[in-house]
């Protein structure tokens, strides 16, 4: 991974779509949260997703992996498509999730070892041998910056760790399954500024290897990371562009300014 | 309406600051307020020990006479007017084995899919109800479907095996119950974090749900077997009879098709229906059956409180 110079800190908008959703709609019951939105993520770019509570950030991660069906509630229409597939007709969700590595705002460790934790995802699809578990653990929590912390004690509870670490080891999960997309939904809100930053570190490596879409509160951690953000307020796309116009001094649509200054509502 | 007596209150000491903490007679009246509330919720928890306590010394007491182990290992002699109870302590454990062999699979694999796969729709409401409605059958009820469902329709005739079954049923709705409760008692986000590293539903439960809640399934079993073992209706229609000849200290005297005796119907038959029963032997009968649901009890109260001390989360 570190063999990668450092580049693509700005992508050139011609980049081959990772993701493109398409007049993406969801309802819960009758109430519709996302209101036919329509853009495109690029491969290995990191795309920041801004925007309020409740204005469908959560539930459009939802529906990329598709655990938008665990809630019966549910109704999506529209087209959402993972590398030219379409995700809603995918047969095979397992492999689909597993494409894409979640990282949810509160951290999750499962209530396993440390070990445990990471060597979930690969036993769920039949890896037992304890060579290749043990070489993709330690390449996980390396890569999501614990195995220093914690490579004495695999065998300890994963829930016992403090909440950056569980955070970090949440991460380790994510990264498990060996995804091509990482998705990280508010990851910094129950953890501490230097973890925040470790963190950070953490995804400007994984970017050479994944595309990373970040959804965040804080508009100046996308600033740092994303190279291209997109405002996201009551299920509409207010604004898409790069970072530069987004949290620069004249992004196109006055909300956008407002919001990312501070200053809305 | 209190606020002027704020002010009031600043009468008795000169400096400012300080009077604003001494006690003012309406902070004393509600203090007095404060006791004795406390006082009357005290005292009415205490008075749940009372009947407790009287009742367990009151039957021990009359019960010293028989209690030995004798009586615990002897069948009933002279037409059950002395002797132990042997043949109804080892029924009343046949019948709570076989009931939870039956109930158990069925409650814990009905409960898990309520509480994993179903979606809220009519289907799932009916279940729910027909589960609540059959807890709150009375016990009588239930034995009297026993007679006709088991004794005479399918023909196993008066056994423990139709007593088991009818307790069975009686059991089910609770156990069901118990164990959605223990399943809903691990977080969501467990699941979905499962959920979203591509993990079926089932690796999920195997995995990460049943693994941290069988400690409250267990518990909700474990209760449900001194419910089993106290009563008396359901298996008297069904397969409980006054009098069976079993040798002393025979640990398997009865075959599924057999009548049995059973430690609440031989209480009821010394304390009704026989006469001339030595005094202490229904009140050691009963001390047997406390000394069971206590002893079964206990054990479900150190389970979880073993299950308590390694939780994971």
């Amino acid at each position: 991974m570190a063999a990668q110079p450092e580049k693509m800190v700005t992508m050139p908008m011609t980049a081959d779509k990772h993701i493109e959703i398409q007049d993406l709609r969801l309802a819960y019951g009758t109430k519709e949260v996302i209101h036919g939105i329509t853009f495109d993520i690029h491969r290995h770019e990191i795309f920041g997703i801004i925007g309020p509570a409740q204005s469908g950030k959560t539930s459009l991660l939802r529906c990329i992996n598709r655990t938008i069906d665990f809630n019966p509630a549910a109704t999506v229409a529209g087209t959402l498509k993972v590398d030219g597939e379409c995700v809603r007709n995918v047969r095979n969700v397992y492999e689909l999730r597993r494409k894409i590595g979640m990282v949810a705002p509160l951290p999750v460790g499962l209530p396993l070892s440390i070990y445990d934790n990471v060597a979930f995802a690969p036993r769920c699809v039949g890896m037992t041998a304890k060579s290749d578990l043990d070489g993709l653990v330690e390449k996980c929590l390396r890569q999501a910056a614990l195995w220093d912390e914690v490579k004495d004690r695999l065998d300890s509870l994963g829930t016992k760790l403090s909440g950056g670490q569980q955070q970090r080891l949440t991460i380790a999960r994510a990264l498990s399954h060996q995804p091509e997309i990482l998705c990280l939904d508010e990851f910094s809100i129950a953890i501490d500024p230097v973890t925040t930053m470790r963190i950070e570190e953490v995804l400007k490596e994984l970017r050479h290897e994944m595309t990373i879409i970040l959804v965040t509160n804080l508009t100046q951690q996308a600033r740092r990371l994303a190279d291209r953000a997109m405002f996201l307020w009551n299920g509409e796309i207010i604004e898409l562009d790069t970072n530069d116009v987004i949290f620069g001094d004249h992004p196109k649509d006055k909300r956008t300014y407002d919001y990312v200054m501070g200053i809305f509502g | 309406m209190n606020s002027p007596r704020i002010p009031s209150a600043t009468t008795g000491t000169e400096s400012g600051s300080a009077s604003r903490f001494t006690a003012t007679p309406f902070v004393r009246k509600k203090e007095r307020r404060e006791a004795a509330a406390k006082w009357i919720f005290f005292s009415m928890a205490a008075a749940m020990v009372l009947p407790l306590l009287w009742l367990v010394s009151y039957i021990v007491v009359r019960a010293m006479p028989s209690l030995s182990l004798d009586f615990l290992l002897d069948p009933p002699l002279r037409g059950m007017t002395e002797g132990g109870i042997w043949p109804a302590l080892v029924g009343t454990i046949y019948l709570i084995v076989v009931a939870l062999a039956i109930s158990t699979p069925i409650g814990v694999l009905a409960a898990i899919y309520l509480n994993e796969y179903a979606r809220e729709n009519w289907f799932h409401r009916v279940i729910s109800m027909a589960v609540i409605n059959l807890a709150g059958v009375p016990s009588i009820v239930h034995a009297l479907f026993g007679l006709g469902a088991f004794v005479y329709a399918a023909q196993f005739g008066y056994s423990v095996i139709s007593a088991a079954l009818t307790l069975a049923i009686m059991t089910m709705p609770v156990v069901i119950t118990s164990t959605r409760e223990a399943l809903a008692s691990v977080p969501r986000s467990f699941r979905e974090a499962c959920w979203n590293v591509g993990a079926t539903r089932w690796q999920t439960i195997k995995a990460v749900v049943l693994p941290n809640s069988v400690g409250g399934i267990l518990t909700g079993i474990i209760l449900e077997v001194s419910r089993t073992a106290g009563e008396t209706a359901p298996i008297m229609f069904t397969g409980a009879v006054f009098y069976k000849a079993v040798e002393r200290g025979d640990f398997f005297p009865y075959q599924l098709n057999d009548q049995c005796m059973a430690l609440s119907m031989h209480l009821f038959a010394l304390s009704t229906q026989v006469p001339g029963v030595k005094p202490s032997l229904p009140f050691a009968t009963a001390v047997i059956l406390l000394g069971v649901v206590l002893a079964v009890n206990a054990t479900s109260i150190t389970l979880r409180v073993w299950l308590r001390n390694r939780k994971k989360w």
